[in-house]
């Protein structure tokens, strides 16, 4: 939110002021100074009891959430979530397993209450309700042409993340759900004349969702998916509905950016191919390292086996000092034309 | 048919004017601060020259940072594609373009026909472009022009690590101080720009025969650094600055 309504740069530099330096996450860094001045849009969020915090991501949010719990004097857990390179070995599954007994601990001490082993149960079943629908939602723009973009996508994505495991998140999508399918049967694109189809890698760059979205429309270009939005969606394979406890530690342990490069590749293979992909546009972003890091690696892949062009922007999810305009338009354009003139116009 | 294109970089602004597949001349003036009359200023000096009437050219191309700003225009093209287009129309059997422009460097690879299969911009800042050198020239109090010719005298090239060009201004200037020779810091700073070039053409993975354009292929200090670190002796045309107008010109023709 602080991203998309510009006020990461503010935020940042009085991050940077308190002596974080720039190269640290822009998440972080919004997150870190807004609690010291109730900024963003809405003025900061509420005084924390507790935080938790899960690696899976990366290990930046390990320091982080250890600053926010000094700053607020709460009790924090850490989730510790082994990297995947391949697969997910056993000693990882009990390692995960086991801190959740102390996650559970932890939160009994914290709230003073018992667990409600029926209420998981429930709140488990509407969190994968939730992102079952999600993914339904997403699975639409795999039409011709898709009902919505990749930048729909980003906004719509609020409900997943933020409200997952209620039922609010299920009423959203399957509104969201009908209507998209409406779109399709209609024959409705997000852009007014979708004729390339490209995918998105990488956290959106918040503050400009709309002039890319323009940018990439004026060349009749519709991102119709990406690797962001699907990744919340994303490992529910290894949900079983019966047994969540065990199956939780699997979940969150093989999240995108937990898992290696040749297995992310796999995954956007995968999309490239769901979607009907002309080129991919990676976001190469300076704050986020884990998600950042493996993208030529990738590019060089997809080259190979599918043969279509990418291009890497370089840019901040929130920082917008990382974003320079003449430079990114040159290098859209200049991908656009090569689409083009592959696509023999 | 006769075409023109014109190319508005962020340093100077070219022009080119091609008649059926032929090049009939071009021309080089300072963008300065106002690309707009940059743009006409060029075109119009070029038809002069060239005993032309504006009412004569079918079509006009614009590419380069400025290109939206040329208003009588047919069309705008990015430079990837007019720099592709223009190798290949000066070198048909080219196969890898570099470009290295005010404020951007390129690596392209082109199929038989100068259609671009793949291309790498350089990413982060401007460092290894053609503002790099100036900001450079102007630190040591060398003409642009003289910086090549100054480089072949070095006998150990200094080391510039810095790839931040305010920073590596700074590197040259504690150099100096340190009493080292011009042409070792010249050609230092070549070497510099030549390694940032040589992993961008790794990336996209150039092929010989490679074409070198953009005013830095003017600098031979330069091109004989890169050179060195490719492995492949690049051609320069003389016509490597307006190669990107050339190209414009050229695509301007095959417009509908
Ligand atoms: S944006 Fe990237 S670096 Fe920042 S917290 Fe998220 S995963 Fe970590």
């Amino acid at each position: 939110m602080i991203g998309a309504s510009k006020m990461g740069v503010g935020l940042c530099e009085t991050a940077e002021g308190m002596g974080y330096s720039p190269d640290l996450c822009s998440y972080a860094r919004s997150d870190i100074a807004c609690a010291t001045v109730n900024g963003g849009p809405i003025g900061g969020l509420p005084r924390p009891d507790m935080l938790v915090c899960c690696n899976n991501i990366c290990g930046t949010v390990l320091k982080w959430y250890e600053v926010q719990a000094r700053y607020f004097k709460v009790p924090l857990f850490i989730l510790d979530t082994p990297f995947c390179h391949v697969g997910f070995a056993d000693e990882a599954k009990r390692y995960v397993r086991r801190q959740l007994d102390e996650y559970i601990l932890f939160l009994e001490k914290t709230c003073g209450r018992k667990m409600d082993n029926n209420r998981l149960k429930e709140v488990g079943k509407l969190s994968l309700e939730g992102q079952r629908l999600w993914q339904a939602v997403l699975n639409t723009t795999a039409n011709r042409p898709a009902p919505m973009s990749a930048f729909d996508a980003f906004f719509h994505l609020a409900l997943i993340v933020t409200l997952r495991g209620t039922r609010d998140v299920i009423d959203y999508y399957s509104q969201l759900l009908i209507k998209m399918k409406d779109r399709v049967a209609r024959g409705k694109g997000a852009i007014p004349n979708e004729k390339y189809r490209l995918l998105w890698d990488n956290i959106p760059i918040w503050p400009r969702t709309r002039w890319l979205s323009q940018k990439f429309a004026s060349h009749d270009a519709c991102l119709v998916a990406d690797t962001y939005t699907s990744a919340w969606c994303g490992t529910m394979k290894y949900i079983d509905e019966n047994n969540f406890f065990d199956s939780m530690a699997e979940a969150y342990t093989r999240i995108y950016l937990n898992i290696g490069i040749d297995e992310m590749a796999k995954q956007v293979l995968e999309m490239i191919d769901k979607y009907q992909i002309d080129g991919i546009v990676m976001h190469s972003n300076r704050s986020c390292k884990p998600y950042s890091i493996g993208q030529y690696d990738i590019q060089k892949i997809i080259e190979k086996e599918r043969g279509i062009p990418s291009l890497m922007i370089e840019a901040d999810m929130v920082d917008e000092r990382s974003f320079a305009e003449s430079q990114v338009e040159t290098r859209i354009d200049a991908f656009m034309e090569v689409i083009k003139q592959r696509k023999g116009r | 048919m006769i075409t023109a294109g014109i190319d508005i970089g962020s340093i100077s602004t070219k022009a080119a004017v091609i008649a059926d597949s032929k090049l009939l001349g071009a021309k080089v003036i300072f963008t300065g601060y106002n690309a707009e009359q940059a743009g006409k200023t060029v075109y119009e000096d070029l038809l002069q020259e060239l005993h032309l009437q504006p009412s004569a050219i079918q079509k006009t191309v614009a590419t380069g940072y400025g290109r939206n700003s040329v208003k009588f225009a047919d069309k705008t093209l990015t430079e990837i594609i007019c720099h592709a287009a223009g190798a290949h129309f000066l070198n048909p059997p080219v196969r890898s373009i570099i470009d290295i422009g005010g404020q951007d460097s390129k690596a392209i690879v082109v199929d038989v026909n100068g259609n671009v299969g793949n291309f790498v911009m350089n990413d982060k800042c401007a460092a290894g472009t053609g503002r790099f050198l100036e900001v450079m020239a102007r630190a040591l109090e060398v003409d642009l022009e003289n910086l090549g010719d100054l480089s072949l005298q070095a006998d150990h090239p200094s080391k510039i690590s810095s790839l931040c060009t305010v920073f590596a201004e700074s590197e040259v200037i504690s150099l100096i101080a340190k009493g080292e020779n011009r042409a070792n810091i010249i050609a230092g700073i070549h070497e510099s720009i030549a390694s940032r070039v040589f992993s961008m053409a790794n990336r996209v993975g150039i092929v010989p025969p490679v074409v070198m354009t953009g005013g830095v292929a003017k600098n031979i200090g330069f091109v004989k650094a890169l050179e060195k670190k490719l492995g492949i002796t690049p051609t320069v045309s003389k016509y490597a600055q307006v190669n990107g107008a050339i190209g414009a010109a050229d695509l301007a023709a095959g417009l509908k």
